[in-house]
């Protein structure tokens, strides 16, 4: 493979909760080529941010390897990771749980060019702040408002001007269009895919969003109950999605089209069950409407079904399901 | 042949705060047949929950206003009724499902008695076997088990609590039912099976639908007809062939072309530039001329009427007699 930039390795994130032991991320492994874009999709609590958080250790994985740039970062003292930091930023979903609101948008974009001392006067940081906020597309006039007064689609472009302003290689953007109205959501959208051209930058993208995940990346991995159930390149996915969960979540996918109506949809039963001391076996069986007997003791491990193309389903990989 | 449910007719909702007045709702008029299934959509800040609202007379009081033109409800005119007939024509004959299921749930009463009470609202001489049964009844038409009946809302995932919030609103057998964003909380597979339930559920009691949304994926699937919603007004109506197929107004345009599509690699996405106008201060003409990359002089100082073509109406000047130099 040409230039891995990040290389993760059987992570796993346990949180301790009062009913035992809830399984985040389960021995998870990706891999992400630099300038590439990998996204990340599954329904809300299957583990997504808690990937990108671990990646960028803001909260310590409970094990695993990640290797930036070939070094395993968790190897490193925290006291000298903050100098790593600087190349792994985060875009996240509510600007608002990140941004002081009594900051200013220009003292907002300031605040990470000071804390890594990358100005070397009040003018050069006055002109970076400058040079970020028209990089993001916000209007200079905007510089001293408050991000209470400016909307959705602003205060996401404060947040990415802020991860943008201390020169990362590596951005992992957790759902940053989630809650924004279409019409914006194209335009940060946009924004980022030209910011990956001009700035050479590396994406992982979190999103529960399908259309979305299809517009932005090069691969995808869907996850389901803390681990990777399938992964491939972007165009197999849609055209041969292997996995039975994510025929489920495509055939779930309301086109904006009538002529979509007639199309037969896959319902699946119940809903995403607790991730807390999970059975051993397939994590999906329960929902699963091809599961056997054996799809609860099955050892359901990632394998490549040919070009890169990999599925956890046991039924799949045996050659027991195959699709038209 | 198709009969009037509800009828709304220039339309103005206003909230008054402090010093300015958010004209919400614009002179919107919309016509909902009996059986249909009508979607609403636009983007945040439209009015569509104020519309919803406004049919239900449940706008906040003091601050919420309706400042002109007729609702008329099967026959009756909403704005004339009196607090006690709006109860009833709340409780009987249109029921509303929110996007926050939490909005409609008693967070200290079990799921069951919530149904049971609005099944006592409704029923006279049931006794307490014959409603509790119809509990049962309900519940599992929507999907939860009986035997769950005893548990609080905070016991049930977002998507149950949902489906518990439409089982309520079937309690009373509404005659219309407006849902505004049912399933924008809720994960896809679920909210496969929470708009699979409100199809059934449709068909079954014949129900008409106001249904609120923001994503032309939901409309598609479900409606019979499209309003388009832009600054407190309808600015395209039309069958959903005709919305989907041929869109009419830039606005309606633009909002096909920003959504990422499922089909085929689009590289570069098409915004639309700028933001909704702020209700407080509405542009001149026609309100979505500042984004608009077909503005013409006539659409900065003149508010486009509606022009109609075979039940597609759009509100642009681009159509109809306004037509420049055409
Ligand atoms: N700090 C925490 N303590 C306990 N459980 C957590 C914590 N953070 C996340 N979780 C749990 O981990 C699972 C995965 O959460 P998350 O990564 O946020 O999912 P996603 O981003 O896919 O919605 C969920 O069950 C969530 O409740
Ligand atoms: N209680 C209120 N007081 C003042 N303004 C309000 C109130 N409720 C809604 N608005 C304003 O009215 C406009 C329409 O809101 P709403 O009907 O909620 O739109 P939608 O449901 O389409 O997002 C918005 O600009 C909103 O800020
Ligand atoms: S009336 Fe004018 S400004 Fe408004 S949508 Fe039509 S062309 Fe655009
Ligand atoms: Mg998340
Ligand atoms: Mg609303």
């Amino acid at each position: 493979m040409d230039d891995i930039i990040l290389d993760v390795r059987n992570l796993k994130k346990y949180f301790p909760t009062p009913h035992g032991m809830l399984h985040a991320v389960d021995d998870v492994s990706l891999s992400i080529c630099k300038g590439q874009t990998l996204g990340l999709v599954g329904e809300s609590g299957c583990g997504k941010s808690t990937i990108g958080r671990t990646i960028l250790r803001l909260i310590e994985p409970t094990s695993g390897e990640i290797y930036f740039e070939g070094s395993n970062i968790l190897e490193v003292p925290k006291s000298q990771f903050k100098s790593m930091r600087r190349n792994m930023q985060f875009i996240f979903q509510d600007p608002y749980s990140s941004i002081n609101p009594r900051l200013t948008v220009s003292q907002s974009i300031a605040e990470p060019l000071i804390v890594n001392k990358l100005a070397s006067s009040k003018r050069e940081l006055h002109e970076l702040v400058l040079h970020y906020m028209e990089m993001v597309g916000l209007d200079h006039r905007l510089a001293s408002a408050y991000p209470h007064e400016l909307d959705g689609g602003r205060r996401q472009r404060i947040g990415i001007a802020r991860a943008l302003s201390v020169r990362p290689r590596f951005i992992v953007c957790d759902e940053p269009v989630s809650a924004l109205d279409v019409s914006i959501q194209a335009q940060i959208l946009n924004l980022l895919q030209d910011l990956q051209e001009q700035l050479d930058l590396t994406y992982i993208f979190v999103t529960h969003n399908l259309s979305v995940v299809k517009h932005i990346s090069n691969e995808i991995a869907v996850m389901y109950l803390g681990q990777i159930v399938e992964k491939c390149r972007t165009e197999e996915l849609f055209e041969r999605p292997l996995h039975p969960y994510t025929r489920a979540l495509l055939s779930a996918i309301l086109v904006p089209s009538p002529k979509a109506r007639n199309k037969k949809r896959e319902i699946l039963k119940g809903e995403i069950t607790s991730p807390i001391n999970p059975a051993p076996g397939c994590r999906f069986a329960k929902r699963c409407n091809y599961a056997t007997a054996a799809c609860a003791e099955a050892g359901c491990e990632l394998r490549d079904m040919g070009g890169g193309h990999m599925t956890s389903c046991a039924r799949v990989n045996a050659g027991e399901l195959k699709w038209d | 042949m198709s009969e009037r449910l509800l009828e709304i007719r220039d339309l103005e909702v206003q909230y008054l705060t402090m010093g300015s007045t958010v004209r919400a709702v614009n002179g919107l008029s919309l016509v909902l047949n009996k059986g249909e299934t009508l979607g609403v959509v636009g983007e945040t800040g439209a009015g569509k929950t104020t519309l919803a609202l406004s049919i239900m007379q449940l706008l906040p009081k003091k601050i919420g206003r309706i400042a002109g033109g007729s609702i008329v409800f099967a026959g009756q005119s909403i704005l004339d009724a009196s607090a006690r007939e709006m109860r009833s024509v709340r409780g009987d004959e249109i029921a509303m499902i929110f996007q926050d299921p939490m909005t409609s749930l008693n967070p200290v009463m079990t799921i069951g008695d919530q149904v049971a009470e609005m099944l006592e609202l409704h029923s006279e001489g049931r006794d307490k076997k014959e409603i509790s049964d119809k509990v049962d009844a309900l519940l599992e038409m929507v999907g939860i088990p009986a035997e769950r009946k005893e548990e609080y809302p905070h016991q049930f995932s977002g998507g149950m609590r949902q489906r518990v919030v439409i089982a309520i609103a079937l309690a009373c057998n509404p005659t219309l039912l407006i849902a505004d964003e049912p399933t924008t909380a809720l994960d896809v597979t679920i909210q496969a099976q929470v708009l699979e339930m409100m199809e059934d559920l449709k068909t079954r009691l014949n129900t008409s639908m106001l249904l609120i949304t923001h994503d032309l994926g939901v409309v598609a699937a479900m409606c019979d007809s499209v309003a388009v919603m832009y600054a407190g007004r309808i600015i395209e109506y039309g069958s959903v062939d005709q919305i989907f197929e041929s869109p009419l107004h830039p606005y309606t345009i633009g909002l096909f072309n920003a959504i990422p599509s499922l089909e085929g690699k689009t590289h570069r996405l098409i915004p639309i530039e700028g933001l909704m106008p702020n209700p407080a201060e509405l542009p001149q003409g026609c309100s979505f001329h500042p984004r608009c990359t077909k503005c013409m002089e006539v659409c900065r100082h003149q508010s486009p009427p509606d022009f109609d073509e075979g039940g597609h109406t759009v509100a642009c000047h681009l159509f109809g007699a306004d037509k420049e130099g055409a």
